[in-house]
């Protein structure tokens, strides 16, 4: 469309949280220059102007922009063949709702540094969009990044550890959602690569994982646009020589700008692919969004323009493609669901405590009734999450039942941040209270691609 | 080990369910939707072949006796047993026909009431009865301690005196398990459970309800006048202990509310399979990959109906899992009746609507299915008393504290 400056001054649409259909008139017009006027007028006034600010990357506020991670070099090695896999879990054929030991420790060790770091740190994380560095670096101690990676690779696990997966999502995301999509975003990769990495893929990126120093690193699936569907991005990868070059923007990339590997879903040929891409290629412009929820993961958007990057860059093919996107999905219903329960737990002593009308309104049935209602809807999260963990361990074929545990956690996930809100009233709708981080977390689920992976 | 499928060694019990309920249910589910009253003779048959499964072992102990918690000791381990096998066959049975299911001969609510409270003597003696279950009465429904159904004892016997009304298959069945006060002043404590034979003189079916669904299953007013029953009738305990108050009665539900959870997962899921099938014939495909907002609304409400049936189903095996392992269950219980109970509305009456005049019409199941529904959200204890039971439970309150 051409350009037409009379319709660029008229249409307020756009920008704002406008639809395109809006329209300006004169006093409409006015009321925009007097605003424009008035606010540079009180930034200067109150000497908040500084020149150097616009240039310094923000994760807090929208649209800064940076160029991505200095990173490290990753020393390309290994063979071309396929890479180590993990078996599936084994199957004893009964209904069992019990975790294996192995599970149950594993639990306890992230439930205890979920209680005692990650909660204590939730409400400044979210403040400052960023996780504290010394709480990331602990949650290294407690083996996050190589949970779902091979014993032979460095990793902990033996067999497909899906199950494991989702009970830490949950675990972790009881303390709180955003630091536990910071501290478990390059677990994503370095899973994605020991499920899915050739032998040179994961011999040349897996050890760094591994190791004491771990890269940041972000799955990379979302766009930002609406009805975003990730089996068909918007963002191309075409063949070059023997390499690809990839252009187009990704969202909800997790510490984009500490990152210093990226995992980014693009098209090639028409089908959903993989691309390892590290942080020095040239042209990634990484771009601060911060959003509703989930602040302490620092989103951020990444922008594609002709990104050059080797043939050892494709990682699995297409269907593996499904298998990631649909396994993040089973990863934001592990954190749906440890949310959920901060949610429950906190309205639980929330409601017998506090009086109206000479007595504790959980004995009013209208405010009883909603916390039954939250524990109920909550397990039936839980088991249906479950259920999908279970088989993807199992390496039966989950589509189903990932894409019900999603919708049923986006849905009812959604209404137990509600009414975690609604049951303290205006304490909910204060800071004063994580009842609103978790309203705002909640939204997250159902909206989410990439960025954890069980 | 966490894993959620079916067991292995109930799977061909569900097969054989399956089949029974798609070959013998369904070709009379209309037929006796419209002859209410009429006696579903077809059943005989049928409830002949699975005492013969039962006997033979290969119903995993399943059915509605098969809730009984007997004292033995527990081996030591995950257990899947006869409360499993139980949900999931009628789950199967119910998938093919709710009334009927009802209807169906040594399977009435009373049996899993004598299951679940009868001492061992009164069990082998009331085996192969089929008892229903008598509770509501006119002044009452929820609130079930407001019993006013007297039986006092008088020698060997007690003699009852009462109305009682909503007896499901109290017209066909050979005795009926009726809930009597020894004592209306000494409250819950006194309220207990008695066997009545039919033939019994002073009982008497006084008529049969006309209903909204679940048509084939008769729902009778059954009155007692000096009705006199041997007092080895009574089931349990004929102490009135005010410390174990009402808990012996109401262990029943603890087995029962899982049972008809898995009625309401079984008719809500015959209209998912059917409403799948309509939706694919008008070109409507689910897709479990692509986000629900990016396909049609009727896909996108079909994802939701299917996974809130995922989550009452597996609700419903989490409460029958937990009593086969001897765990406590009366929240689970609740929690899996609360969410089946709603889900099954919601499914079946969305699924009508998804299928247009198609679901509303006569001439297939989807309406009828829409009317059987309702009455699982509402009898074994209506979504209400289900959020109650929960809600003391999630917030440790007593019943006089959150009424």
């Amino acid at each position: 469309m051409a350009f037409d400056p009379v319709k660029s001054v008229l249409a307020a649409g756009g920008k704002h949280g406008l639809s395109d259909s809006e329209k300006r008139d004169p006093i409409g017009l006015a009321v925009v220059a007097l605003n424009k006027f008035a606010q540079s007028d009180l930034i200067d006034r109150l000497g908040l102007r500084k020149t150097s600010e616009q240039t310094v990357f923000r994760v807090t506020s929208a649209g800064f922009k940076t160029a991505s991670a200095a990173g490290r070099a990753f020393a390309r090695t290994g063979g071309k063949g396929g890479g180590k896999r993990v078996p599936a879990a084994a199957n004893t054929g009964l209904f069992d709702l019990t975790p294996s030991e192995d599970e149950q420790m594993l639990v306890d060790v992230v439930t205890d540094f979920a209680d005692e770091v990650v909660r204590p740190a939730a409400s400044e994380a979210d403040e400052a969009c960023a996780a504290p560095d010394e709480l990331l670096k602990a949650s290294l101690e407690i083996g996050l990044p190589i949970l779902g990676v091979s014993e032979e690779l460095g990793g902990i696990a033996t067999e497909r550890s899906a199950v494991a997966g989702v009970l830490v999502h949950e675990a972790l995301s009881r303390g709180d959602m955003g630091i536990a999509v910071a501290s478990l975003a390059a677990g994503a990769v370095a899973t994605a690569l020991s499920l899915y990495g050739t032998d040179e893929q994961q011999s040349t990126y897996l050890p760094a994982f591994a190791g004491d120093e771990v890269p940041a690193a972000a799955l990379v699936l979302a766009e930002p646009t609406a009805l975003f569907d990730p089996l068909t991005p918007a963002t191309k990868a075409v063949r070059q020589g023997s390499g690809y070059v990839l252009n187009g923007t990704k969202a909800a990339v997790v510490r984009g700008a500490d990152a210093e590997l990226f995992i980014i879903g693009a098209e090639l040929d028409g089908k959903p692919q993989l691309f390892l891409v590290e942080s020095t290629t040239d042209g990634i412009t990484v771009v601060s969004d911060p959003s509703m929820g989930v602040r302490a993961a620092g989103l951020t958007r990444i922008e594609l323009t002709d990104v050059a990057v080797e043939d050892v860059a494709l990682l699995g093919d297409s269907a593996t493609y499904r298998e990631v996107v649909q396994n993040s999905r089973l990863a934001w219903c592990g954190l749906a669901l440890g949310t959920a329960q901060a949610v429950l737990d906190y309205v639980t002593p929330y409601v017998k405590s506090r009086e109206a009308f000479g007595e504790p309104i959980a004995h009013r049935q209208s405010v009883a009734f909603m916390v039954a209602n939250i524990a109920i809807e909550l397990q039936g999260m839980r088991l249906v999450t479950y259920k999908a963990a279970s088989r993807v361990a199992q390496g039966k074929d989950a589509s189903r039942e990932i894409a019900l545990a999603r919708r049923l956690c986006a849905e009812r996930g959604m209404q137990i941040g509600l009414d975690g809100v609604q049951l303290l009233g205006g304490h909910g709708y204060v800071k004063e209270h994580p009842v609103e981080r978790w309203y705002r977390d909640l939204r997250a689920i159902g909206l989410m691609e990439g960025a954890v992976l069980v | 080990m966490i894993n959620l499928e079916t067991p292995k060694k109930i799977r061909p019990l569900v097969d054989q369910a399956h089949q029974v309920a798609m070959n013998m249910l369904r070709p009379i589910s209309r037929k006796y939707d419209q002859a209410e009253h009429e006696y579903p003779k077809e059943l005989d048959m049928l409830a002949a072949m699975i005492d013969g499964l039962a006997d033979s072992g290969a119903s995993e102990g399943a059915g509605a006796a098969g809730v009984r918690r007997d004292e033995k000791a527990v081996e030591k381990g995950n257990k899947n047993g006869a409360n499993l096998a139980s949900v999931l066959s009628v789950l199967e049975m119910c998938w093919g026909d709710v009334g009927l299911t009802l209807s169906m001969p040594r399977q009435g609510l009373g049996n899993s009431a004598i299951a679940s409270v009868a001492n061992d003597e009164q069990s082998e003696r009331f085996k192969g009865t089929w008892a229903a279950m008598a509770i509501t009465e006119p002044s009452f429904g929820s609130d079930s301690a407001a019993v006013s159904t007297t039986a006092v004892k008088d020698g060997d016997e007690y003699v009852i005196n009462g109305e009682k009304i909503y007896v499901t298959a109290g017209e066909r069945a050979d005795s009926v398990v009726v809930w009597a006060t020894l004592d209306k002043s000494l409250g819950r404590a006194a309220i207990k459970s008695f066997v009545v034979t039919k033939g019994t003189p002073g009982m008497r079916v006084e008529r049969l309800e006309h209903k909204l669904g679940i048509r084939a299953s008769d729902t009778a007013v059954i009155i007692f006048e000096d009705c006199r029953v041997p007092a080895a009738n009574l089931l349990g305990s004929p102490e009135i202990d005010t410390k174990v108050g009402f808990a012996g009665a109401m262990a029943t539900f603890d087995n029962t509310r899982p049972l008809v959870a898995a009625m309401a997962v079984g008719c809500a899921r015959a209209s998912l399979d059917l409403t799948r099938d309509v939706l694919a014939q008008a070109g409507i495909e689910i897709d479990y990959d692509k986000p629900a907002l990016t396909q049609s609304a009727a896909a996108a409400t079909f994802l939701q109906l299917e996974a809130d049936w995922e989550a009452a189903y597996l609700l419903t095996l989490q409460s029958a899992w937990m009593a086969d392992n001897r765990e406590p269950n009366s929240m689970e219980a609740s929690m899996a009746k609360a969410k089946a109970g709603r889900m099954g509305s919601d499914v079946t009456l969305r699924c009508v609507e998804l299928a247009g005049t198609l679901g509303y019409s006569e001439t297939d199941l989807l309406e009828k299915w829409g009317r059987d529904s309702k009455i699982l959200d509402i009898f074994e204890g209506t979504q209400q008393i289900q959020q109650l039971i929960v809600a003391r439970r999630i917030l440790g309150l007593t019943s006089a504290e959150l009424k």
